[in-house]
């Protein structure tokens, strides 16, 4: 398969206008990127954890989908997802349904690295045919921007608050990809927007048309969350790339590959001073919070290529 | 045909004649046999269904949340703690009208943790929006489940089959089963009109339901479950046609000229009878009812056959911590509001059989001595009593 | 699908559920809008890198080139203007 943008954008959009996200929102570049990735001729059942997307795209009666969708609670997404595939299989065996429905899970990262992460696990085990893809925006977005496992150290969100005795978050990221990768499923990858669309894309579209459980961690930048300007989008997410903040890879039944590699790996701090959630490292004494927040994506993005071939 | 199966076995043999699309569920005591015995049937390819071994109960109410949308039949059993912590989702099925059908068999809820029979996990979720039907013994259980489908499916309404932990689900006794075929022409094909996976017509479930549209959404329910019970006394008149087993909303035992009438749900209405029919032969004018609807409630019911008699009690197997009385008791007593004064009965609320306390048919003996004594008196003294309780000296001992 | 705040309970679908496909389309999102992106077709070299990043799908895609962008939906954001490497999209306030 070679990538042609033009070819893809040929192909009728399967998210559609109206849905109510806020300007600017990374999750609906995501949505719409990865719905892409289904090739015209498969139908679809897109499913959801409650989440910003689902309260701005099936509010009823206006669902921003063309394909069926469900969604039913905040942390048993992935679950709900795998009793459609089952009946799916059910059905098809019997002979109720002739075509080919592909079936793709959204759930932010509260939905998906938190209060759903034991449904998730549970889906990824039992080996159902779908694909759960995270749209990270590392926090609690729906409720107001509290900190999640997701929310990186340091930033400053609505329930880890910057104050005379607090820096924000004092936890790192939980790793969730490499938990996921840990399931010994047949695809994984982190992923986001970029470019020309390819990275997503591709990862998307091989999550899609793998058989089994594939999951795809998709970096969401939220303007609202992380406090940058709204037409931001496209440079957040290159500078996540380069500063190996969030590095692109995909572990195919269990071979870890990088997927890009920046030319020139840029200081965190580029990716931190955008972001008035990390206004306050930027301050006169808080140089130390740079300094460790750099040797963490240091050690990790070491650990990440040790792991690739 | 003749057999002899526990409640437990009784439940997975009506689900394997359905053969149903999609079971997904979790162990947990006294319902695990219900999936035990059903995965065999499934691993010698007795029947069709796709069993998913979940990792909760929380996550099989989301699998059949899920297969019921795409469009199968989807079942589960579960218990207890286990039925808590589907809880959230009961609603969510209720609300989207999926006609999810769950055997429900019935044990306490933790705190401290006991694995023994009393209905606080069922009467715990009695207002989510599901059917609930309850059996007093292994025909029952059985007869019940054949019945459920059907009601769901007509009212979009999902529905338990609820019955005692241990006291049905594992003691074995006779019971008269229908034949296999009688079963699916009773039963039926189920063909939802919408559903995910239908062809050139997408569905969209589970909105965001703004003020505008959440209560005209509930009404919806509301009304189906108002309407539930026309169905119910439909299917189970189709059913005695079958089986020469009648049911209602409620059953009555020597309730015609009572007296004195006990109220209760479950296996205990054995028991009760048993004492009831003793006092008869000794001339007192004793008479049970047996709620085996409790949802919707059949308070027309009710209120027709506790006219004019002198005293009640009415007990739950379950405490509402309401500070007045079990769920059961509160419910009974509203639908009695209506009556006039000299038509209505004395009426107290008496908690028992807590974690598997046992209630025998002395028990029942002493309660019906109160409700003499309380009748005689002309006026209750203590509204919201315990039965059985140590050291309890507003309570019943017997 | 008739269906509106006026609609009374029993003109609602039961459960809830939607059997039509993007009935979102109904909601003109583009009244959120306080800056409009204008398309400048002359700069416009058709690389339609801007596509995939409108978070609204509200750059239309017709036989490999990109139209106008649908102001119906548009809620302004500006991500195109930024993405675009030749100028062609500038945002004003309109």
């Amino acid at each position: 398969m070679t990538y042609k943008l033009k070819e893809e954008l040929n192909k009728k959009e399967r998210f559609a206008q109206g849905h109510r996200l806020c300007a600017g929102c990374g999750a609906g570049v995501a949505v719409s990127a990865v719905l892409r990735a289904l090739d015209e001729e498969d139908k679809a059942v897109v499913s959801n954890a409650t989440s910003c997307l689902e309260v701005s795209t099936f509010i009823y009666p206006d669902t921003a989908y063309e394909d069926s969708y469900i969604h039913s609670a905040f942390e048993n997404a992935a679950a709900m997802t795998g009793g459609v595939e089952t009946a799916y299989r059910v059905l098809k065996k019997r002979g109720k349904i002739d075509e080919n429905f592909k079936f793709i899970c959204f759930g932010g990262d509260g939905g998906t690295y938190d209060i759903g992460l034991q449904s998730l696990s549970g889906a990824m085990e039992r080996g159902h045919d779908m694909v759960y893809v995270c749209y990270d925006n590392e926090a609690y977005m729906n409720t107001g921007i509290q900190r999640s496992s997701a929310t990186p150290r340091f930033a400053d969100a609505t329930t880890t608050p910057v104050g005379t005795k607090s820096y924000g978050k004092i936890q790192n990221k939980k790793d969730l990809t490499a938990i996921i990768a840990a399931h010994g499923v047949p695809y994984v990858a982190q992923t986001t927007m970029l470019g020309n669309f390819r990275d997503i894309h591709e990862k998307a579209h091989r999550a899609i048309y793998t058989e089994g459980p594939c999951f795809l961690n998709v970096l969401a930048p939220c303007p609202r969350g992380w406090r940058y300007g709204m037409d931001d989008l496209a440079e957040i997410c290159r500078l996540a790339v380069d500063t190996c903040v969030w590095p692109l890879y995909e572990v195919v039944n269990g071979k870890w590959h990088l997927t890009y590699e920046p030319r020139t790996k840029l200081p965190v701090s580029d990716f931190l001073e955008k972001q008035g959630r990390f206004a306050h490292m930027f301050r006169p004494g808080n140089e130390w919070m740079i300094d460790e927040a750099q040797q963490y994506v240091d050690e990790k993005w070491e650990n990440l290529k040790a792991r690739c071939e | 045909m003749r057999d002899r199966m526990s409640g437990n076995e009784a439940v997975a043999f009506a689900m394997k004649q359905i053969d149903p699309d999609v079971m997904g569920a979790f162990p947990i005591t006294p319902s695990t046999e219900i999936p035990q015995y059903f995965s065999k049937y499934i691993a010698d390819g007795e029947v069709h269904t796709e069993f998913v071994a979940v990792e909760s109960e929380h996550s099989a109410m989301s699998t059949c949340i899920g297969a019921s949308a795409a469009g199968a039949r989807a079942i589960t059993a579960t218990s207890s703690a286990g039925l808590a912590y589907m809880w959230e989702l009961l609603y969510v099925a209720a609300s989207s009208r999926l006609p999810i059908v769950m055997a429900v068999v019935n044990r306490a809820l933790t705190g401290p943790i006991n694995i023994n029979n009393d209905h606080s996990d069922s009467m715990g979720c009695r207002d989510s929006g599901w059917i609930q039907i309850y059996a007093e013994n292994n025909q029952e259980v059985y007869d019940n489940y054949i019945q459920a489908m059907p009601v769901a499916e007509h009212c979009r309404l999902p529905i338990m089959i609820c019955q005692d932990g241990f006291i049905t689900s594992h003691a074995v006794e006779n019971i008269e089963l229908l034949e296999d075929e009688q079963v699916r022409s009773f039963v039926g094909e189920y063909d939802p009109e919408h559903y995910l996976l239908k062809k050139d017509e997408p569905l969209a479930v589970g909105p965001y339901g703004i003020s505008p549209y959440y209560m005209e959404i509930k009404k919806g329910q509301a009304e189906a479950m108002k309407e539930s019970r026309t169905r119910i006394y439909e299917v189970a008149e189709a059913f005695a046609k079958i089986s020469g087993r009648s049911y209602g909303m409620i059953e009555e035992y020597m309730m015609d000229d009572a007296d004195f009438a006990v109220v209760l749900i479950g296996s205990s209405a054995g028991t009760a009878k048993a004492a009831a029919h003793g006092l008869r032969e000794a001339g007192i004018k004793a008479g049970v009812i047996k709620v085996r609807v409790f949802r919707p409630f059949p308070w027309e019911e009710l209120r027709k056959a506790l006219r004019g008699v002198k005293a009640v009690a009415v007990m739950d197997k379950s405490e509402g911590f309401s500070g007045w009385g079990g769920p059961l008791f509160a419910e009974t007593r509203a639908a009695l509001y209506d009556l006039e004064e000299s038509a209505r009965p004395l009426l107290q609320s008496l908690v028992y059989g807590l974690g598997g306390r046992d209630v025998t048919v002395s028990t029942f003996e002493a309660i019906y001595e109160d409700l003499a004594r309380t009748a005689e008196a002309g006026t209750v003294e203590h509204i919201y009593r315990h039965v059985g309780v140590r050291g309890d000296e507003e309570g019943i001992q017997g | 699908m008739n269906i509106n705040e006026q609609s009374k309970w029993y003109e609602l679908t039961t459960g809830a559920e939607i059997f039509e496909p993007a009935t979102s389309r109904e909601v003109k999102t583009g009244e959120w809008r306080t800056r409009t992106p204008v398309f400048d077709k002359e700069k416009c070299k058709q690389c339609l890198l801007c596509v995939p990043f409108c978070p609204d799908v509200s750059i239309p895609v017709e036989r490999g080139e990109r139209l106008e962008t649908n102001l119906d939906y548009c809620k302004g954001c500006g991500i195109c203007a930024k993405v675009c490497s030749f100028g062609a999209i500038t945002m004003e306030e309109l």
